[in-house]
C-alpha cells in the first residue's frame, strides 16, 4: 500500500520536473539556424572544395601523385627554348605548358593529401561547400587557363618535335652503325 | 434547440417569417457548416501551434518558410496538399467500411459540439442531458476507430484498432466518474445549468470546490480524456515508432486528413467538457469582467487545456500497454470512486 502511493506521488513529481524542463526550453533560443538564409562560417582551414591557382602551378604532379582517388589529371608541355612562361609566385621558374588540370570533385575524398606536398602552395581547400549540381559531369572542374585549340596546337607541336627527335635519333644511331 | 431557434430569430427576423420546417433546416444547416468550419479552422491553427511549441520545446524554430511569418500557411499548404492527393484504398481491404470509417469518426467528434454552450445565449442545442449526450456520442470514435482498422486489413491498423478499443473502453470510466463528482456540486447534466452552477468568479469554479477533492477529479478527468483523444502519453493506437501510423497505417489524403480533423476535434471538445464542467464554462475569472463576451472565456479556457494537452504530448513518453491498464484501472477509477464517496457524503451532511 505504501509502494503504491508512493508510486502516484513520484508519478506526479517527476512529470512536473519534465513538465518543468520542456518548459523552460520552450522559451530557450533555438540553436538551428535557417540555413540557406542564415549561413555559417567555416574555419578558413577547412576541407570542402579544392583549388588551384594556375598562376603558380608548375606542372609538376607532385599533388596527382599523392591523391589516393586519382582524381586529378595533369598533363603538361614542355616549353620550348625561347619560350618564357614566367616564375611562381615563390621564384620557381615555369618550364611546363600545363595544359590539362582537371579534378573530379565527384571522386576527391577531401583528405587534403595533394595540398601539402605542391612546391609553391598552389593547390588548396577552400571552405566553399555549397557546389552541388544536376549533373554529374559538372563536378568535373577544368582549372588549365589553356583553351581546347590552344591546347592541341601545344600537343601537335610536341608530337612534330617528338617524331624529330626520333628521326634524329635513328639517322644518329644509322650513321653510327654505318661508321663502325 | 427552442433557445438556440429564438437566439437565430432575434438575429434574422426574417426567418420567424417563414414556414416551421424551412427556418429549422436553415438554421440546423448553418449550424453545421459553423461547426464544420470551426473544427477545420482550429486543426489548422491547432497543428500549427502543435509543431511551433513541439519545435521550440526541442529548441528548433518548426515551421519558418511558407506564408512568410513563422510559417503561418504551412497547415494551409499541407491542407492542399491532401486534397489533391491520390486516395488509395488497399486492395485487400473491405473497401466499404473502409471508405466509411474517417466519415463515422468524423462524425461522431462533430455531433459533441452540438451541445456545447458557447455563452449564457449560444448553445446549438439546449438538451437536459448535455453532458450524458456528448459523452454517449464520443464514445462512438472508437467504432470509427475499430473499423478503419479492421478494414485495413494490415496488421498495423489492427494492433492500432485493438489497443484503441481496449484503451477507450477503459478510460471511459474514470472519465465518467470524475465527471459524475462535479455533477453532485452543480446538480445537472444541462450545460447551461452546470455551467450557471458556477457563477460568481474563479473560486465558485467547480474545480475548486470542496477544496482540494475537485481539484484531484479535474486532474483525473484530464489524464483519462487524454487517452480518451490519443495523445500522447496514451497514443498507443498511433505509436508512429510501433505501429507506423496505428489505425490510420493505409489511409492517405482526404480520409487521412479527416482522422487527422477528428483527431483536434476530439481535443477541443473534452477541454470544452472540462471547460464547462470544472472551469466555469463560459463565466469570466471575476465577476467585474463581464463585459468581455462568454464564448471569448469559453474559448480561451479551452485553448489553455489544449496548450497543456501539447505541452504533455512533448513532454512524456509513451505508456506501455500494460501501465496504461494500471493507470486507469489502479489508480483512476479508485481514486474517482474514493471522491464520489468523500464528496457525496460531505454533501449529505
Amino acid at each position: 500500500m505504501k509502494e503504491y502511493f508512493r508510486n502516484i506521488y513520484q508519478a506526479i513529481v517527476t512529470i512536473l520536473i519534465g513538465m518543468g524542463v520542456t518548459l523552460r526550453h520552450l522559451f530557450t533560443r533555438a540553436v538551428t539556424i535557417q540555413y540557406p538564409h542564415v549561413k555559417r562560417e567555416l574555419p578558413p582551414r577547412s576541407r570542402q572544395k579544392l583549388y588551384v591557382n594556375m598562376d603558380d602551378c608548375i606542372g609538376c604532379f607532385q599533388c596527382a601523385r599523392a591523391c589516393p582517388v586519382d582524381c586529378i589529371t595533369i598533363e603538361t608541355i614542355k616549353a620550348g627554348k625561347d619560350e618564357d612562361l614566367g616564375e611562381t609566385s615563390n621564384g620557381q621558374k615555369k618550364r611546363l605548358h600545363v595544359i590539362t588540370f582537371d579534378i573530379d570533385m565527384s571522386k576527391c575524398c577531401y583528405c587534403a593529401d595533394c595540398v601539402f606536398p605542391c612546391p609553391t602552395e598552389c593547390i588548396n581547400m577552400t571552405p566553399d561547400y555549397e557546389f552541388a549540381t544536376y549533373d554529374r559531369d559538372d563536378l568535373l572542374v577544368h582549372f588549365s587557363k589553356y583553351s581546347a585549340e590552344e591546347a592541341e596546337k601545344l600537343r601537335e607541336r610536341d608530337r612534330k618535335e617528338k617524331e624529330a627527335k626520333m628521326k634524329a635519333a635513328a639517322e644518329a644511331a644509322a650513321k653510327k652503325k654505318s661508321e663502325e | 434547440m427552442d433557445a438556440t431557434v429564438a437566439f437565430f430569430f432575434d438575429l434574422v427576423p426574417v426567418l420567424a417569417d417563414l414556414p416551421g420546417w424551412l427556418s429549422y433546416t436553415i438554421i440546423g444547416a448553418v449550424l453545421t457548416v459553423g461547426a464544420f468550419l470551426f473544427i477545420a479552422v482550429f486543426a489548422l491553427v491547432g497543428i500549427w501551434l502543435e509543431r511551433k511549441i513541439s519545435g521550440h520545446m526541442q529548441d528548433r524554430l518548426g515551421p519558418m518558410e511558407v506564408g512568410g511569418w513563422h510559417g503561418w500557411a504551412q497547415t494551409i499548404a499541407d491542407t492542399v496538399k491532401l486534397l489533391v492527393k491520390e486516395d488509395i484504398i488497399p486492395e485487400k481491404s473491405d473497401k466499404i467500411l473502409f471508405r466509411f470509417a474517417p466519415f463515422l469518426m468524423f462524425t461522431a467528434s462533430m455531433a459533441a459540439f452540438a451541445a456545447l454552450p458557447w455563452s449564457a445565449k449560444f448553445i446549438p442545442a439546449n438538451l437536459n442531458v448535455g453532458l450524458l449526450y456528448i459523452l454517449s456520442v464520443s464514445s462512438l470514435v472508437v467504432i470509427g476507430i475499430l473499423m478503419g482498422g479492421w478494414a485495413s486489413n494490415n496488421k498495423w491498423s489492427l494492433y492500432g484498432a485493438m489497443r484503441s478499443a481496449a484503451q477507450m473502453i477503459s478510460y471511459e470510466i474514470p472519465v465518467a466518474l470524475s465527471l459524475i463528482v462535479a455533477l453532485l456540486l452543480s446538480g445537472s447534466l444541462d450545460m447551461q445549468e452546470i455551467v450557471h452552477s458556477q457563477a460568481g468568479g474563479i473560486f465558485n469554479w467547480n474545480v475548486f470546490g470542496y477544496f482540494p477533492l475537485l481539484s484531484i477529479a479535474f486532474i483525473i478527468y484530464f489524464i483519462a480524456s487524454l487517452a480518451e483523444v490519443n495523445r500522447t502519453p496514451f497514443d498507443l493506437p498511433e505509436a508512429e515508432s510501433e505501429l507506423v501510423a496505428g489505425f490510420m497505417t493505409e489511409y492517405s489524403g482526404m480520409r487521412w486528413a479527416f482522422f487527422m480533423l477528428a483527431e483536434y476535434a476530439n481535443m477541443f471538445v473534452v477541454s470544452a467538457i472540462a471547460t464547462t464542467v470544472f472551469l466555469g464554462g463560459w463565466q469570466p475569472i471575476a465577476p467585474f469582467l463581464d463585459f468581455i463576451p462568454g464564448p471569448f472565456w469559453f474559448l480561451g479556457k479551452a485553448l489553455f487545456l489544449i496548450l497543456i494537452q501539447m505541452w504533455l504530448r512533448w513532454t512524456l513518453p509513451r505508456l506501455r500497454v500494460d501501465q496504461l491498464m494500471y493507470t486507469t484501472w489502479k489508480v483512476l477509477t479508485p481514486f474517482s470512486f474514493a471522491l464520489i464517496l468523500l464528496v457525496s457524503f460531505i454533501k449529505v451532511l
